[in-house]
């Protein structure tokens, strides 16, 4: 067992039975794991990585099968392992984190009971000696007050408590190997630093390997030594992260981090490079490369007419390619800014102000215990957008920055305070009360692509619905219009006639987005489009967004969570937080010091993907504030790293100007400034 | 081609649009083909519907004709197959004849109370506060009487009659159907797509049965087919007490409370009527659990 790797996978082949016959998602993958290791396992959504994680355990449902190859842990075969045998090994041996902590998680039982069933299941061991090892291990994952913890039920947690206690569970049983599926995916940033960092710190205590699955480059960089590149249920690049990440030579590698917006460049300076095309079906193997179709370097025959074999390149042992052209292709540089930063120009005329925008939600009384407190969403938002330009706001969930969205678009009214769209007082119209041509001005672009167009209906019909709606117009121009409408965003006309179910993910986007164009509209209002999407994906939607805004002068609000997606696409950005705005101002100020403290630790949170990115981490202590428990002083007061004392907590922050540049914040502007200089800087600086 | 091309877009795409039906609905059937509950439920239930539509050719007797000579030996014989009842009358006619009231009843009034029942339930479940409390309220209260009560209550105002007794169906099942697309309403009513079509300026009157509805269709249509099964069994119950359709044309509930008394002696003049709806409702449910399978697999 200490010579020779823990896991072994090798020529693993998996094949679903279909209506149609069988079909093999996975033609043979190959790879090691060394005890104590961290294997990172990237791709687009459809690659076959969590295929092959759940193959390891055997959790492929009852249409999966492993039709060949064999899977080798801590010696021994585990493709022909009896259920029992598997069992022994499952949550023992091998334990699984997923994506979703609730859904991991009993909600009737205690978390405490939970925790404790594995030791006394797996082990045998008393009900003392349980409780015994699960409160270690709380307090290892850093939850305060274990004792505490014990007794909650899982709603009673926040999300990233939850996923702590996923974890402790996992651990508890001092697995081996930990296979980690998307752990931190709908996490806030700086939850998702924190457990990251757990995970990395766990890892080297419990010496267990993981297997860590993900889409998001940057977290792996931060807990993975080796990365493993699927696409099309193979391996096409695989080797340290370091060299993966200074030399990936499989173009499919390349194209994953050419599509990256980073913290250090924006649309004036780097535009994104998205990959061609969308992911391919792993059914339907071409002869030769499957990354061929969408590969920019390919050559006819050479790439295209038989299986690429895997080989090693450069003359690094560790590095394997699947690529016949790995060794011919030019040497891969990072996306960097241009030297000079061109300034976005003057402030611009107005489209959108926002002035003193409060939105507070009377909860329903409640009969015998009492009135309950009202929540403030948002209050007293400042924020201005100008035509043409783009306003970003930027902020965790529950900061307010959809309700702000939401009042924007009538589907909300404000409590106080105004809403001016091109001079016209909207803040207190519904949305049934806006005239046809307010409606016309402003549309939205929504967030979930699953739920953005009804499933009920064609592409088209929905397109057309809204051209008719908002442009009035005969109908038999309709197919025209439609057509024309769905060429601006890049799709074949063919796809009017489908539905929903028939389109990607990035696809629905797109229609949804020529269904928000429909009315031409002056003002788009973009509630986080691209989240829920594969970085491939994201590139090509935030592209997209910005040519439609160039071409059509219109005024883009972009609410987002994610920094570097907001410094890429922004002119202006608003940093929320508890429903006020922390920090405004143009997205270069913002994204230099002097910040506001909560904007240093959201920007110090981002997962970068460079190895070699030094990283001033500032982890946030305590959870953000209930909606209702606002605190009286500064917002931020309760979690701030830079506080300076009682005043923080008893007075409002003062707002401070630097010329367009606004920071809430008691400490000095030059005070922050040079504070934050002092520390290591984001990769901006690095030329 | 005859047609002029100046005929336009319309005529052009509708034979096109036409295959595309045919095709999904092709691609439907073949799917509930696959499910074995489903074959069996559909193979009863369109052979009742077959045999009902046959009646009139393939009834050996008219359903009222009394056989006073089979009187002495009702028992199945090769002249009655089925035998006869205690005046007479061929069984299996009456069967065959008996089928047609309740293969109109219970779907026209499954359609009824589908009708009145989503409207109902989206009204409420949209526009919530008052609207949906009054609703609510008085779907609750139709629902907590006993419904049997309730129909000889209403039959016995208005008379039996078959419009009468699909009236009844209606108005009693309508608060089942509101209670599910509520659920369903306010749960599609916070999708985005809802809020797209708000900020287009849709009524909603549209939102509710263009943008919700379609989409509450699955779990419905599972619903109706069930519902349709027990009214069967409800027309049976009718005609049993007396209330369902008046006589003597055939009625199964009917023809059970006519011969019931006679089970010890003639078993058979009961029993055939009772194995008659029984196969139906079965018919109905096991489509039910079918077109639910299939909802699930979507």
């Amino acid at each position: 067992m200490t010579d020779g790797p823990l896991l072994d996978v090798r020529d693993l082949r998996i094949a679903y039975t279909t209506r149609a016959g069988e079909a093999v998602v996975i033609p043979g993958v190959s790879f090691q794991l060394k005890a104590g290791e961290a294997l990172g396992l990237v791709g687009e959504s459809g690659c076959g990585k969590s295929t092959v994680a759940l193959s390891i355990v055997r959790y492929l449902g009852r249409a999966g099968r492993i039709t060949g190859g064999s899977v080798r842990f801590e010696g021994r075969e585990l493709t022909t392992l009896g259920e029992a045998g598997l069992r022994a090994i499952r949550g023992r041996r091998i334990a699984m984190v997923y994506q979703d902590p609730m859904a991991s998680l009993n909600p009737v039982m205690t978390v405490g009971r939970q925790l404790m069933e594995a030791p006394m299941t797996h082990e045998g061991v008393s009900t003392s000696a349980a409780r015994a090892r699960a409160l270690t291990m709380l307090a290892e994952v850093k939850l305060a007050d274990p004792e505490a913890v014990m007794d909650r039920y899982p709603h009673q947690l926040s999300g990233g408590q939850q996923q702590r206690i996923v974890i402790a569970m996992a651990l508890i049983t001092g697995p081996a190997l930990l296979i980690m599926d998307e752990p931190t995916t709908g996490l806030d940033v700086t939850v998702e630093a924190a457990v990251l960092d757990l995970v990395r710190e766990l890892r080297s205590r419990h010496h267990s390997a993981i297997l860590f699955i993900s889409h998001n480059l940057g977290s792996i960089v931060r807990v993975c030594d080796r990365v493993a590149v699927m696409y099309r249920g193979e391996l096409v690049e695989e080797g340290p992260v370091r060299r993966i990440f200074t030399n990936p030579r499989h173009p499919y590698t390349r194209g994953l981090l050419d599509c990256l917006p980073t913290l250090g460049s924006d649309k004036r300076q780097a535009p994104l490079v998205p990959i061609a095309g969308q992911v391919e079906s792993a059914l339907a193997r071409p002869q030769g490369c499957g990354f061929a179709g969408r590969c920019g370097h390919v050559e006819t025959g050479r790439c295209t007419s038989r299986p690429i074999p895997s080989a090693t390149v450069c003359g690094e042992p560790d590095h394997r390619v699947v690529c016949v052209r790995a060794d011919e292709l030019p040497r891969w540089t990072r996306r960097r800014g241009a030297d000079v930063a061109q300034e976005a120009g003057g402030p611009g005329e107005p489209m959108v102000a926002v002035q003193h925008l409060t939105k507070i939600y009377e909860p329903r009384r409640r009969r015998f215990r009492g009135p309950r407190r009202p929540v403030r969403a948002v209050s007293d938002v400042d924020v201005v957008a100008a035509r043409g330009r783009t306003l970003a706001i930027v902020g965790e969930s529950g900061c307010g920055k959809s309700t702000v969205a939401k009042v924007l678009s009538g589907l909300e009214v404000a409590t106080s305070g105004k809403v001016i769209l091109d001079g016209i007082e909207v803040g207190a119209l519904a949305i049934d009360a806006r005239a046809a041509a307010l409606k016309r001005k402003l549309q939205m672009v929504f967030q979930n692509p699953d739920s953005t167009l009804n499933p009920s209906h064609t592409v088209g019909y929905a397109i057309g619905r809204a051209l008719r709606r908002l442009r009035g117009g005969a109908a038999t121009d309709a197919a025209a219009g439609i057509a024309r409408l769905l060429d601006v965003v890049k799709l074949p006309p063919a796809i009017a006639a489908r539905k929903p179910r028939h389109l990607s993910g990035g696809e629905k986007q797109r229609a949804a987005i020529a269904r928000a164009l429909a009315g031409d509209p002056d003002v788009i209002v973009a509630d986080d489009p691209v989240s829920a999407h594969d970085v491939s994906v994201q590139a090509a939607i935030v592209n997209l967004l910005t040519e439609i805004q160039a071409a059509r002068g219109a005024t883009l609000v972009f609410i987002s969570h994610d920094l570097a997606v907001v410094r890429y696409l922004a002119d202006t950005v608003a940093v929320m937080y508890l429903g006020t705005v922390a920090e405004l101002g143009p997205v270069e100020r913002v994204f230099a010091p002097p910040y506001h403290p909560y904007t240093e630790a959201l920007l110090s949170a981002v997962p970068v993907p460079d190895p070699d990115h030094a990283v001033a981490r500032i982890l946030l202590e305590g959870r953000v504030p209930r909606a209702d428990e606002i605190p009286r002083g500064c917002p931020f007061a309760t979690r701030c790293p830079r506080r300076v004392g009682p005043v923080c907590d008893e007075t409002p922050p003062p707002v401070q100007r630097f010329g367009d540049h606004r920071i809430a914040c008691h400490i000095p502007g030059d005070e922050l400034l040079r504070l934050q200089t002092a520390l290591v800087q984001p990769r901006a600086v690095e030329r | 081609m005859s047609t002029p091309v100046a005929a336009g877009t319309l005529s052009a795409s509708s034979p096109a649009a036409s295959r595309v039906w045919a095709r999904r609905w092709r691609r439907r059937v073949a799917a509930l083909a696959e499910s074995t509950p489903a074959t069996i439920g559909i193979a009863i239930v369109l052979a009742w519907v077959v045999l009902a539509l046959l009646a009139p050719l393939i009834a050996p007797y008219p359903p009222n004709a009394n056989d006073m000579a089979a009187l002495a030996h009702t028992q199945p014989s090769k002249a009655h197959w089925l035998g006869t009842d205690h005046l007479g009358r061929d069984l299996l006619s009456r069967i065959l004849w008996g089928a047609r009231p309740v293969l109109v009843i219970a779907p026209l009034a499954v359609l009824g109370a589908a009708a009145l029942g989503s409207l109902l339930g989206l009204a409420a479940g949209y526009y919530g506060r008052w609207i949906d409390l009054t609703i609510t309220r008085a779907c609750d209260i139709v629902l907590s009487f006993p419904v049997i009560i309730l129909y000889m209550i209403i039959l016995a105002h208005f008379g039996s009659s078959a419009w009468n007794i699909i009236g009844v169906l209606t108005l009693t099942k309508a608060p089942i159907i509101a209670r599910i697309v509520r659920g369903m309403t306010l749960d599609l009513r916070e999708r985005e797509y809802v809020a797209a079509a708000k900020m287009r300026g849709e009524s909603a009157l549209y939102i509710m049965l263009v943008e919700i509805l379609p989409n509450a269709r699955g779990p419905l249509v599972v619903d109706m087919c069930l519902r349709t099964g027990y009214n069967v069994i409800i027309i049976g119950a009718l005609g049993f007490l007396g209330i369902g359709l008046p006589p003597p044309d055939p009625d199964w509930g009917g023809m059970v409370k006519d011969t019931y008394g006679m089970m010890m002696v003639w078993p058979h003049m009961a029993l055939v009527p009772c194995a008659a709806i029984s196969s139906l409702v079965v018919g109905f449910n096991l489509l039910a659990v079918g077109l639910r399978e299939l909802g699930l697999r979507d």
